[in-house]
């Protein structure tokens, strides 16, 4: 359970009274319970719109422990001239006496219109130095993390948030090119590529990757990027050569090119789907294997039909089963975006990259 | 069963491309047995670390569980027991949905650990699983029983022709302690060898399951500035503690028979020492990093009987103070006889002559109803050659010492000296720590998760080997054996104290024991 240890606000500030009374704020916490002690992880800053600040607080809040060790609000306001910021410190409860106790720093600081020509010198003092810095805007406000990205070595996007397919994916190449890429939209897409990958795992299925004939995603109708993510991962690890989709009856269609046979490819909209994200998906094989995955209490419904060698002989089979795994919810997702920037994935890049082949 | 004829094997397959990137990678559809499934390990460990793979998908596809034990019961009743050691006893509140997926694949089979017909509904019951998932399935028997039925189980497996499984893989998890003397050990290996290779053998020591035990290695191979100082020509000495502040609560039975030694000192603290002290292994496959260990423990000397009193000690608590409370000495305990012998308390001196090593001595101590629960590696390195501080300046200035935390509080400390800020020039020892808990954001997974997905992926980098299990025996054996032939009134300490004042007698002029 975290608990508040001690507030300090101030209208009027500098980002140097906000560092130094950051600074004497931990001291003062460690001085009072020796088990007190700063986590040194990660940095947050996060550019907000004023009003949305509580929205956001919430979203963040619920992450727990993946909350950043320094999380910098950086909440503005078009018309606001002064610089007002509070700084708190929390600790969650040791687990047992004699463990250490662990400190978390949030600094919201308020500013307009008149602070954003110098926003990097306002952040800049108030992160830990040598501490890796996750940078997020969740409203946009892409000039302002063109600004902020020199202080940042990832940033958090949720690429479904955009509003236009093509914007999200210029984006997202845009941003991979100066920090590492943390995008919700493929993070949320993460169980769904652990199963693919694990039911072709089997030896007697592997050999099939090469002959995928058919790849169907159903997605929430928002969440195009994730489904042309989720194929140009297919794709990027495949070594497919994926061709532009093209929009019939109310999906996108196309083909991609693999060295054995084309792959046919649709991304199909869910329009049941309430959260952000893939309903399901149908992989087919030229061996007449159909693999197919799709939401399910409790973990992903799988469903495998088509030709199995079983003592000798070739049957047909066609077998479901729940894969258990617990949804993480879209705060979850979230703290997974958090703690993935303190970690690299190789494999988001060339996805991204496939996946502009096919959406742009 | 119907099962596939003519399909490559998994130690046939081409690489599978996507994987690459994903933390979780694939685990192969398996059956697991747990004989013993309604022990204590089994409800506080083992179901708990497997619904929390369920969780976090982190189960293969196909995962089928079937308990063993003696007591009578339908696969009902099983799964109700399952469901509430898992409520009680799961790092998180389950999933009603994953718990349920997870409990509908369990089943029951009542008999005891000799009896044929159990293995024959066993055989049945995996074929069954297999039928139903349309697959063949590798199979994980977990022996978390009491050790005098590992032989048993092991054989009636063997006779059973559960060892082996078409072009599956079959493995065996064997619980601690493999053995309780290095006859028995060498004759346990031999029983299970009999029936499984030894790449199908996993035995368990869930220290190395622990995120800082597997850090060790990290440390020594990740960091540059180390590894040069990481001989006997820096190293003045090495302090493995295992302090534990509980009594022996109810497990007399075994603990009176067993002894610090063999409870922690055999297994548990000599892997913290291999892991300390062993060379780089040319890669950090299962067989490089066992082999670098097995060399360690080649490198200790057997003790021999009359060298014994100067390297080993033992102890026993009284009646003393814990948390408060006023406690009873090990004596009084529940369940110990009135002139039990068991040592609560054991330390010893050992040295590894190598290359690296010759000369340093490393102090491993155990006890029960010490002052504090800790389990710690403190490296001291060796004074520095000349203090040209004034007199007053240099009375602070202390060896370096290094410290590895398992528990609590796991991390790493480095003790410098630093001057007290003022007029003068006075040196004080200070601490620079990395804490597991203020610089991750993941929570650590419990040991046996990670234990139970290694066995599941065929990876043994953290079991023990054959050779390695006798080796450690091979040290031990002796110890207990004298201790054993002068059993005589054991020293006493008091309980929630450092320990014994015979621990002293272990020590070199100017070594120290680290305060527990």
């Amino acid at each position: 359970m975290a608990r508040t240890d001690a507030v300090w606000s101030e209208q009027g500030t500098t980002p140097d009274a906000i560092e130094a009374a950051t600074r004497e704020l931990l001291i003062e916490a460690h001085a009072e319970r020796e088990e007190a002690v700063p986590a040194r992880v990660l940095n947050m800053i996060v550019f907000v719109d004023l009003d949305w600040t509580g929205e956001i607080a919430n979203r963040l809040r619920g992450v727990g422990r993946y909350h950043a060790s320094r999380l910098v609000v950086l909440a503005y306001e078009p018309k606001r001239e002064r610089l007002d910021a509070r700084v708190t410190i929390s600790t969650d409860d040791p687990a047992s006496p004699g463990e250490i106790a662990v400190l978390r720093e949030t600094v919201v600081v308020e500013l307009g219109d008149r602070h954003l020509d110098d926003l990097v010198t306002i952040a800049d003092p108030l992160v830990v130095t040598d501490l890796p810095t996750l940078l997020w805007s969740p409203h946009g406000h892409h000039d302002i993390v063109e600004d902020l990205i020199p202080l940042a070595q990832a940033v958090l996007i949720d690429s479904v948030e955009e509003p236009e397919v093509d914007e999200a994916l210029d984006w997202a190449c845009t941003l991979s090119d100066r920090a590492y890429v943390v995008d919700l939209a493929w993070l949320r897409s993460t169980p769904w590529r652990e199963r693919v990958a694990a039911m072709f795992d089997p030896p007697w299925l592997r050999g099939e990757l090469s002959i995928i004939s058919k790849v169907t995603v159903r997605h929430h109708p928002r969440s195009t990027v994730a489904a042309g993510l989720y194929v140009g991962w297919l794709a990027s690890r495949l070594r497919w050569q994926p061709a532009r989709l093209v929009s019939h009856g109310g999906s996108l269609v196309g083909t991609a090119h693999a060295s054995r046979q084309d792959v046919a490819v649709r991304l199909q909209v869910a329009p049941e789907l309430a959260v952000p994200g893939l309903e399901g998906l149908t992989v087919e094989t030229a061996a007449g294997h159909m693999l197919r995955l799709d939401r399910g209490r409790g973990g992903l419904r799988a469903h495998l039909a088509g030709p199995q060698v079983v003592s000798g002989r070739k049957q047909q089979t066609d077998r479901e089963w729940t894969i258990p795994g617990a949804s993480r919810g879209e705060t979850g997702v979230l703290g997974e975006g958090i703690r993935q920037a303190l970690l690299r994935d190789p494999t988001y890049l060339p996805a991204l990259q496939a996946a502009r082949s096919m959406l742009l | 069963m119907a099962v596939a004829a003519g399909r490559p094997t998994q130690r046939q397959q081409p690489e599978n491309p996507l994987t690459a990137g994903l933390e979780r990678q694939p685990v192969p559809p398996t059956s697991m047995v747990i004989f013993g499934a309604t022990g204590d390990l089994a409800q506080r460990k083992l179901l708990p670390a497997i619904y929390n793979l369920a969780h976090d998908g982190a189960l293969p596809e196909r995962f089928y569980l079937v308990g063993v034990a003696r007591k009578e019961k339908q696969d009902e009743d099983y799964r109700k027991e399952c469901e509430e050691a898992i409520r009680r006893y799961s790092r998180r509140p389950p999933d009603p949905d994953v718990l349920k997926g997870l409990l509908e694949n369990v089943r029951y089979i009542p008999g005891t650990f000799d009896e044929g017909a159990v293995y024959d509904k066993l055989g049945q019951q995996l074929g069954e699983f297999e039928q139903a998932a349309g697959e063949p399935l590798n199979r994980a028997f977990y022996l978390s029983t009491a050790p005098g039925f590992f032989p048993v189980i092991i054989a009636k497996l063997g006779e059973h022709k559960l060892a082996h499984h078409k072009g599956e893989e079959v493995r065996v998890i064997i619980e601690k302690p493999f053995g309780t003397s290095l006859e028995e050990a060498r004759e346990l290996n031999r029983e299970v060898l009999a029936v499984f290779e030894e790449t199908q053998v996993y035995r368990i020591d869930h220290y190395l399951g622990k995120e800082t035990v597997q850090n060790l290695l990290a440390f020594r191979f990740a960091n540059g500035m180390f590894e040069p100082l990481w001989n006997r020509n820096y190293i003045d000495y090495v302090q493995i503690t295992a302090a534990e502040d509980i009594g022996i609560g109810s497990r007399a039975d075994y603990y009176d028979k067993a002894g610090a030694l063999r409870d922690l000192i055999q297994n548990h603290m000599m892997q913290l020492l291999c892991q300390v002290a062993m060379e780089p292994p040319v890669n950090f496959t299962a067989e490089e990093v066992r082999n670098e260990k097995v060399k360690v423990l080649e490198a200790i000397p057997a003790p021999m009987p009359a060298d014994i009193p100067e390297m080993a000690v033992r102890a026993q608590y009284g009646p003393g103070h814990a948390g408060g409370e006023d406690v009873v000495g090990y004596l009084e305990e529940d369940g110990v006889p009135p002139d039990s012998t068991t040592e609560t308390y054991a330390a010893l001196r050992l040295d590894v002559d190598n290359w690296r090593w010759a000369g340093v001595p490393f102090y491993l101590r155990t006890g029960k109803r010490l002052a504090r629960k800790v389990t710690e590696i403190a490296v001291t390195l060796k004074p520095v050659p000349h203090l040209a501080f004034s007199a007053e300046g240099s009375l602070g200035v202390q060896p370096n010492q290094l410290v590895l935390t398992v528990q609590p509080n796991e991390g790493v400390s480095l003790r410098i000296g630093a001057k007290i800020p003022g007029t003068r020039m006075i040196i004080r020892p200070v601490n620079m720590e990395f804490l597991y808990g203020t610089s991750f954001l993941s929570q650590s997974p419990e040991a046996y998760e990670r234990l139970i997905t290694d066995v599941m992926r065929g990876d043994p980098t953290l079991f023990t080997r054959n050779d390695e299990v006798e080796a450690q025996w091979r040290i031990c054996d002796p110890i207990i054996k004298s201790w054993e032939a002068t059993p005589g009134p054991l020293p006493k300490y008091e309980a929630g104290s450092q320990g014994p004042a015979e621990a002293e007698a272990l020590l070199r002029d100017g070594d120290s024991w680290r305060a527990v």
